[in-house]
């Protein structure tokens, strides 16, 4: 059974379902760290898938789709930083209306763009190339998952170390967590903060722009309507279970990559897909409530998780 | 100042508030049309007559029928997000509850071995319980678990769709239907037309009904006091000795419970089967959240919110047939203007 069931495949499946996750959820762990409640990464994420598939169809080759996808989401984020951090409007609302408007706009702009509803596909379009590194891709079980993958995927998890690193130890990130624990004294102490709101939200809108390019370029080359699927989402409540620490944030979405890809193996071992389906969800479920009973009962008690946006209660003092 | 012009000051202070909001509210409309109208002019459309087509389309002869049938189940979600939107709580999980509901109606309505007078009422109370209980189990979800509502509520309609999904492919399909779907209910257990010849079916009654009643417990009810002072302010609330953790529970029961019914009495009244994706695919409880953000949470002007976007819905499907602009572009003008509205800030601050 383990034999058939942890294939090489199996954990192809697991990279390939962390990474749209994990970017965004880099972006929600900034927008956190800085003091603002980012639920707007589906939004994002589906405006860079969108924007990627435009780039390559009419640019033709993939750093149109690149540069595209990114640009495309940061002026997307754009919307978010002026509402959230300039205005101070609220941003659940703002969110919510922003990934309405994106799922809005990219189904609008796919039937006048491309003439077609529900999904798009081109033959021609470039995708993401997989590299072969020298020894990794030699390895047994883990080879294809962790040495043949595309490059985006090698610059998600360097991504990681580069986000959690400079967060912890240049006087920018000091300068961000400041401004997420008290924006007031952050200003006292002459930080503009909320250009650095504005900064690192416009910042995660360029990383949601890459996993919507690895959603719609990653390994298929197509775009379809609602494609992020709420993996945004998802990215949201990793952020939370992650407590907005980079790398514990990775360790969720691990286990999210982990149980979509054992909904999809189950599925081809014959349970019907609608079942299958709500495998991520239902994983993202358990696991919040999971951490919601250890904090419980923990003998002292501790602040709420629930990410509330100014006063960051939720993370202990550096 | 003089005392008269004081006195002056003083009798119009009450409708200033208003009158601002209205003049925001107003502005925020504008600019969504202003955005809709320069979309239209970079993918090649003349906007002015998009405009015409699309608010004609909304009112023009038997137009009109069409624009209030569609108003029943956006006024129904709108009321559903509207509810516990007043204590300052966002339901997400609006469309798991929709689906919920309409899939337990038609079990009801096609299997329940009752005569078919019995089981239509039975299928609305049941498709409304089933919806209700969704609902809740979010609700105590936060309340035992601390999983906060937002995301609870948004991951728990995967698996209700899932589930109404496969139950309407395997167990409860009708071979004969290109798409996943149950057998058709048969006539005696349907909900009656309202008038001959329209769209219009018993449902819009039931659903003004309780929209009337929501807006008069909002208003002149200690339990619509207690929901809203808890959406300006929850501690105080707490202070005055408001039980949030049941009026959580409550509010998601109402919530959850409104949308089920809206999906019980569009497989009653209009679908007549419950199909897979049928009740999600207009996006009624996506347009009805966006009226009560709207109206920030007040039931009336939810109400008049989302009959206002059954109009421009209507009205879309003429622009996309006569000048074929794709009718998402309501959508986008919906999100806009929600947006416009939530980045003038102050009001709802509050929310947090």
């Amino acid at each position: 059974m383990t034999n058939s069931f942890f294939t090489a495949q199996f954990f192809d499946q697991v990279v390939l379902g962390i990474t749209p996750i994990l970017l965004a959820a880099l972006a929600g762990t900034l927008s956190q760290t800085v003091g603002l409640f980012n639920i707007a990464l589906e939004g994002q994420m589906l405006v860079g898938a969108f924007a990627a598939v435009a780039g390559a169809h009419f640019g033709g080759s993939l750093a149109d789709a690149v540069i595209l996808a990114v640009l495309a989401a940061t002026a997307f984020s754009g919307l978010l930083a002026l509402g959230s951090a300039v205005f101070g409007g609220n941003d659940i609302v703002i969110g919510i209306s922003l990934n309405l408007l994106a799922a809005g706009l990219t189904s609008f702009l796919l039937r006048s763009l491309f003439g077609v509803s529900g999904t798009f596909s081109d033959s021609n379009m470039p995708g993401l190339p997989r590299l072969h590194l020298p020894w990794v891709s030699q390895l047994p079980l883990l080879g294809q998952a962790l040495g043949e993958q595309n490059a985006l995927v090698y610059l998600s998890w360097l991504l990681v170390a580069v986000s959690a690193g400079a967060l912890r130890f240049t006087p920018w990130g000091l300068r961000v967590r400041g401004v997420g624990e008290d924006f007031r004294a952050a200003v006292s102490f002459g930080v503009h903060a909320q250009r650095h709101q504005v900064v690192v939200t416009l910042l995660g809108g360029a990383l949601c722009g890459l996993a919507g390019l690895q959603l719609s370029l990653g390994s298929l080359t197509l775009f379809s309507e609602n494609m992020t699927a709420g993996r945004g989402w998802i990215a949201v409540a990793a952020v939370m279970l992650g407590r907005a620490r980079p790398l514990l944030v990775l360790a969720a979405c691990a286990l999210f990559g982990f149980s979509d890809a054992v909904g999809l193996r189950l599925q081809g071992q014959g349970l019907p897909n609608q079942i299958t389906d709500s495998a991520p969800y239902v994983a993202t479920l358990v696991a919040l409530i999971v951490a919601g009973l250890r904090q419980r009962f923990r003998i002292v008690p501790q602040p709420s998780p629930l990410p509330t946006p100014q006063p960051e209660a939720s993370r202990s003092a550096p | 100042m003089s005392s008269a012009s004081v006195a002056i000051s003083m009798r119009l202070a009450p409708w200033l508030g208003p009158l601002r909001s209205m003049l925001r509210l107003g502005g925020s409309l504008l600019l969504g049309f202003a955005a809709c109208a320069g979309i239209a002019l970079c993918v090649g459309i003349d906007p002015r007559l998009m405009l015409s087509a699309w608010l004609k389309g909304a009112v023009e002869g038997p137009q009109v029928f069409e624009t209030v049938a569609r108003s029943m189940p956006l006024v129904g979600m709108a009321v559903a997000a509207a509810v516990p939107l007043r204590a300052g709580i966002v339901n997400l999980g609006a469309d798991g509850q929709l689906v919920l509901g309409g899939c337990a109606a038609a079990i009801v309505a096609l299997y329940l071995p009752v005569p078919a007078a019995v089981r239509l009422p039975m299928a609305l109370v049941l498709g409304a319980t089933a919806g209700g209980a969704y609902g809740m189990l979010a609700a105590l979800g936060e309340l035992y678990a601390r999983v906060p509502l937002l995301l609870s509520t948004w991951l728990l309609t995967y698996p209700a769709k899932g589930l109404c999904g496969y139950l309407v492919r395997a167990p409860l399909r009708d071979p004969i239907t290109a798409w996943p779907s149950s057998y058709r209910i048969e006539p005696a257990a349907r909900l009656p037309q309202l008038l001959h010849g329209t769209p219009l079916n018993d449902g819009l009654i039931i659903i003004a009904v309780l929209a009337m009643l929501v807006v008069l417990l909002d208003r002149y009810t200690a339990v619509g006091y207690e929901i809203r002072m808890r959406g300006l302010n929850q501690r105080f609330a707490l202070y005055g000795g408001v039980a949030l953790g049941r009026q959580t529970l409550w509010l998601m029961a109402a919530s959850g419970a409104l949308a089920g019914l809206v999906g019980a009495i569009m497989v009653l009244g209009s679908q007549y089967r419950f199909t897979d994706g049928a009740l999600t695919a207009p996006q009624y409880s996506w347009s009805g959240m966006l009226a009560a953000l709207l109206a920030g949470g007040e039931p009336l002007g939810a109400v008049v919110a989302a009959i206002l976007f059954a109009a421009l819905q209507t009205g879309g499907f003429a622009m996309e047939r006569s000048v074929e602009i794709p009718r998402v572009l309501t959508m986008v003008l919906e999100s806009m203007v929600i947006l416009f509205l939530a980045m003038r800030g102050a009001t709802w601050r509050r929310l947090r």
